[in-house]
């Protein structure tokens, strides 16, 4: 490992901007002309319209949806059998279909004034009535969202392995798991400037994307355009969590007033539009049983998922992202013989359900962690011994799953050890016997999970929706002074790739990262990409790069042969030289001499110089496995239902680590949000559909005093199909915290005989789930505690 | 979330703030640190013709000393009492409970007047001010007057301000000696507005035994002879002979009906107690 290169633990090098707060976001972005948006959106969950229509005054500042002539809806259908389609209208114009739905868009010299005609806007609709529990929703008899489907399912999934033979299991284990609905709340909301470059004859985008390329396919579709006449741009992210995926309606509706106003118009998405009206995600519900031998070994798991999806099928993911893909993922890092699942997308009067961090792998690792805690309580052990006597076994590696999935290489067992050793389950167990002084209960928990990640076409084409991930493109290209440009099509929103991808380059030229510039977020500059998604930049960027740098090397060689009068097979690039025989020469030279130089060269040149563009794929697609153990330690107040977490550790396996610290901070950030799933988010709605928080008062995100430093451990285990043996770790993190936590607040509550299996965990669930114990009989005599 | 186009206005004095305040012919509202008010004209839940800042005016950051008390101008923020420039005759208490006031940002634009006025069951300054006996003074047209800061508070986002009154001071006295204070706040995370409030005085010299039971549907509950809970409160752990079922039943009686709401405002209550007498 060189100070630099893959393995190194390098500052990142956008932090110079970020932390002097000179990013450039898209609210940053100011043009000359350029006029704000507002929309006009939908109270109502569900209702036909009757009208929406603009007074005289402002209607030369109204876009109203009979406007959109000729503008497709946006339409993201997977190919699985049975999917039935949804089409999200641009302006809704017959129904809407959930409350914040757009109805018209109002344009005026600044936000205010935008908000002031909006406010103008005549809006008649007839309610109906809202669908807003998913269970009631697959009912007969439910009002409908799609009235043409003749139910509310947008796809119903079923499988079964040799089921039947774990019935006779004498563990039978049976619970409803349930993670509330959240909003992913990236610090910068959504936000999108356009305008049409009447030079270019295109029409430009800004948007905080985290896949440029794929909303430039979706807005062609939906506007009619070439995409030669579209560029989109991706400024600095403020954070995307899969919300920066998607493509919005509004991005529609902004590129076709631009190219009709002569002007450049911008849409900042304020926090309300976010939280009621953007980011809904993880609504998962579980009906489980599990079915084991008496020694805790695993026979089989039977379930029933459902998902609220929501009113729409977003794009590209779109609406079964989550429950279809529970049915493959729900055995997680286990092996056993008998499975049955079933698993419903449902269609509700939501906001559509987005992927967000940890996409179906965190309401799965929580369906599956807790019943393994509820099968090891049941057969009286400790829950990590009925783990481990369960976990998939490093001399199975790698190894094929009862869903087919391939779990490419790790020790899980040992992941798990070494958590239970950090947590120091021992002295735990003695200092839950002594009781603590101020009467909290303290609980111990831990989960285990698998994250597939960089899963690419083999898997995608299965599911057949708008995107599917083929060969990874970089673009390496040496300037006249030696210095590279790395140009991909994903694009950063947190995960550091202006550091890592240099590093990976650096490693195979040598090349100074300092000389190293990473140009993404831009169609017109970047090889076309499915974008930053599903774990799988630093597997997919990092090997394109890579491939592209070991190309570059060929090339740079060819030209230091030349120069040293030599033959290529005889020379190394290291150190950023080529070494010969006879002497060496710098990369500076050798760059220096094919751009300012021809005239050195001699005619039969590789006429394709220093420059090189290449795909990448792993030499298996079915996706990376990174893995990790997490152990916590939580305190539960009984009389007030607080949580606080003591110790939390990690244990993971992200193969080859290009940057620990990068890794790190992966994990830090995952983490935070999965304590929120654990703990504090929710956003519910009433039976009318209404979503009950419009500000982070009432949707709680857990903050910085909230989340705990955590002891984090690495093993590397090297991915055998990956460059440098690479795993995809960005999710991670936020899997298993809810599950975790959870187990550790019911190992808190045994004494009650009660467990906690909705997240978030909220002192009320505590205290009403305390109320509800049958042995009301706690460790302690409640001093003061009422009747 | 961009408010209506309003006019702005940041008087010198008292009497140009009532003045501007009095004008019946347009909307006006007041804004002291702006972090209650800023959110609602934001997202327009008011709508207001003009805005007067009355953060200009010098009289409404003054701190007088008047011998048994402070006289505490009502722009004084929590971030004045956090880090003691307004002295502290509260044994802690005040400076205390200031710094548990949201986050730092918030407390230093966020005023003890504004908290007052705004009246939000779950702040902090009503349930504290209320144990520790302070009072409020008002002006406007028609003069000034005086109660305490249980009276000023009518109800959950509604003080007993007449049409153009302002709130000018806030009087907190000074404890005595021996006097004994415990506050105890349940929230969810680090600046959150409480679920549950307890506040608890005890201060012999004074004759003064206060108890209140803060955050709950409207106005805290003050029960201004807290022995009634504790005994006589001379042993050397009172909370010891916390009266739960009392408690319990006083917040029935005031219509809290849900049994864990009970609970934990029994438990806050208990909680402020115990710490007023640490082991
Ligand atoms: C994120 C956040 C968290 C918070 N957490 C807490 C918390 O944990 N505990 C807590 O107690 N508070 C909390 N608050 C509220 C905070 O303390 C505010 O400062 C306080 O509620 C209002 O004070 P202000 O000076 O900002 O008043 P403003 O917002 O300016 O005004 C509030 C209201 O009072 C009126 N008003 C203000 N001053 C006067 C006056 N002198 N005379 C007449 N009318 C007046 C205004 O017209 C307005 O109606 C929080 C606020 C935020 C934004």
């Amino acid at each position: 490992m060189t100070e630099q290169g893959v393995g190194a633990s390098l500052l990142r090098k956008e932090d110079d901007r970020f932390l002097r707060g000179r990013g450039q976001y898209v609210g940053d972005i100011r043009l000359a002309g350029m006029k704000d948006v507002a929309f006009v959106r939908s109270p109502l969950a569900h209702a036909n319209i009757r009208s929406v229509s603009a007074h005289e005054a402002i209607r030369g500042q109204v876009v109203l949806p009979a406007d959109l002539k000729g503008v497709k809806p946006i339409v993201a259908v997977s190919g699985l059998q049975g999917f039935k389609a949804s089409e999200q209208p641009i302006l809704a114009h017959d129904k809407v279909r959930q409350v914040g739905e757009l109805l018209a868009m109002c344009v005026a010299d600044t936000r205010a004034a935008a908000e002031d005609i909006a406010a103008q806007v005549d809006v008649d609709l007839e309610e109906l009535p809202a669908v807003h529990d998913m269970l009631k929703a697959r009912e007969p008899g439910s009002a409908l969202l799609h009235e043409h489907w003749g139910d509310n399912v947008f796809l119903e999934t079923f499988v079964d392995v040799n089921f039947a033979a774990a019935l006779d299991a004498p563990i039978k284990v049976t619970r409803e798991i349930s993670t509330a609905r959240q909003n992913m709340s990236p610090m910068e909301g959504r936000g999108t400037v356009a305008y049409w470059d009447s030079r270019m004859e295109h029409l430009v985008l800004y948007t905080g994307s985290q896949m440029p390329h794929i909303v430039r396919n979706g807005l062609a579709e939906c506007l009619g355009l070439d995409q030669v006449q579209i560029r989109i741009i991706s400024p600095d992210v403020g954070g995307g969590f899969g919300y920066k995926g998607i493509l919005l309606p509004e991005d529609i509706c902004l590129g076709w007033y631009a190219m009709r106003c002569g002007h450049p118009v911008r849409w900042l998405e304020d926090r309300r539009e976010n939280l009621t009206a953007g980011t809904n995600c993880r609504e998962h519900h579980y009906r489980i049983t599990g079915y084991a031998d008496r020694d805790g070994k695993l026979r089989g798991i039977d379930c029933e998922a459902t998902v609220d999806s929501g009113a729409y099928s977003s794009y590209p993911f779109s609406a079964c992202l989550e429950a279809a893909q529970v049915a493959s993922i729900l055995p997680g890092p286990y092996d056993f013989p008998s499975y049955r699942c079933h698993t419903w997308s449902i269609a509700t009067n939501k906001c559509p359900i987005l992927p967000y961090r940890g996409v179906a792998r965190t309401g799965v690792c929580s369906a599956m962690e807790l019943i393994i805690d509820a099968i090891a309580r049941e057969c009286e052990l400790e829950p990590h011994e009925v783990r481990r006597r369960n976990l998939v076994r490093p001399e199975q590696m790698p190894f094929d799953n009862i869903t087919k999935k391939h779990f490419d290489s790790g020790n899980y067992p040992e992941a798990l050890d070494r958590a239970i050793a950090a947590i120091d389950l021992p002295s735990i167990r003695v200092r839950q016997k002594k009781g603590e002084a101020d009467g909290r209960l303290i609980g111990v928990g831990h989960s285990v999970y698998c994250e597939q990640g960089a899963h690419g076409t083999s898997v995608y084409a299965g599911w057949g929706i708008p995107m599917v991930p083929g060969h990874e493109q970089a673009t390496a290209r040496m300037t006249p002074d030696g210095g590279l440009e790395l140009r991909i099509g994903a694009h950063s929103h947190g995960q550091s790739m202006e550091t890592t991808l240099p590093q990976v380059a650096h490693e195979i030229l040598g090349i100074d990262t300092r000389k190293i510039k990473l140009v993404h977020g831009d169609t017109e500059y970047t090889p076309y990409s499915t974008g930053s998604w599903g774990s799988r930049c630093a597997v997919m960027s990092g090997g394109a790069v890579a491939t592209a740098s070991r190309e570059l090397a060929g090339l740079i060689k060819k030209i230091g042969a030349h120069l040293l009068q030599t033959e290529v097979d005889s020379l190394e690039l290291s150190g950023g030289q080529v070494h010969g025989a006879n002497g060496s020469v710098t990369i500076e030279e050798i760059a220096h001499t094919w751009y300012r130089r021809p005239q050195d060269l001699p005619a039969g040149v590789d006429p394709r110089g220093l420059e090189v563009t290449i795909g990448y794929k792993p030499q298996r697609d079915s996706g990376t496995f990174s893995y990790a153990a997490h152990a916590v330690v939580v305190a539960v107040d009984p009389e007030m239902g607080d949580i606080e977490i003591l110790d939390y550790v990690i244990v993971e396996d992200g193969g080859k680590l290009i940057n620990p610290m990068v890794v790190d901070g992966q994990i830090y950030g995952g983490l935070a949000q999965g304590i929120g799933t654990a703990l504090y988010e929710e956003m519910n709605f009433d039976a009318s559909g209404q979503p009950l928080a419009s500000t982070f008062a009432d949707y709680l995100l857990p903050g910085p005093t909230e989340v705990p430093a955590p002891r984090l451990d690495h093993m590397e285990t090297l991915a055998p199909y990956t460059e440098f043996g690479v795993k995809g770790i960005g999710e991670g993190g936020a899997i298993a915290p809810p599950a975790a936590i959870s187990n550790a607040v019911n190992d808190a509550l045994r004494g009650y005989g009660v467990e906690l299996l909705r997240s978030p965990i909220t002192p009320r669930r505590v205290l009403e789930a305390i109320q509800r114990s049958q042995h009301n009989q706690p460790a302690r005599q409640l001093q003061g505690a009422v009747a | 979330m961009k408010p209506v186009n309003f006019d702005y206005a940041r008087p010198k004095d008292v009497a140009g703030a009532i003045a501007l305040i009095g004008d019946e012919s347009r909307t006006v509202k007041v804004m002291a640190g702006g972090q209650s008010l800023g959110p609602m004209l934001n997202m327009r839940l008011v709508q207001p013709d003009l805005v007067v800042d009355i953060t200009g005016i010098g009289e409404l950051k003054a701190v007088t000393d008047q011998g048994d008390r402070i006289v505490v101008g009502a722009c004084v923020t929590h971030a004045d009492f956090e880090d003691l420039r307004v002295p502290d005759v509260t044994h802690g208490a005040l400076p205390s409970v200031a710094s548990g006031i949201a986050y730092r940002a918030v407390r230093n634009r966020g005023t003890i007047g504004g908290s007052l006025t705004h009246a939000d069951p779950s702040a902090d300054w009503i349930s504290i001010l209320s144990a520790i006996g302070a009072s409020v003074t008002v002006a406007g047209p028609a003069g000034s007057r005086t109660m305490s800061v249980e009276d000023y508070m009518l109800g959950a986002l509604e003080a007993d301000l007449r049409p153009g009154e302002i709130l000018v001071s806030v009087s907190i006295p000074k404890l005595g000696h021996g006097a004994r204070w415990g506050y105890y706040k349940s929230c969810r995370k680090t600046g959150e507005f409480a679920h549950a409030i307890g506040a608890f005085l005890h201060d012999p010299e004074r004759g003064a035994s206060r108890a209140v039971i803060g955050a709950t549907e409207s106005k805290p509950i003050v029960v201004a002879a807290a022995t009634a809970f504790i005994g006589d409160g001379q042993g050397d752990k009172p909370a010891k002979g916390f009266d739960a079922n009392a408690t319990a039943k006083l917040l029935e009686a005031s219509g809290m009906v849900d049994q864990i709401d009970r609970q934990t405002h029994v438990v806050a209550l208990r909680r402020a107690i115990e710490r007023a007498y640490p082991a």
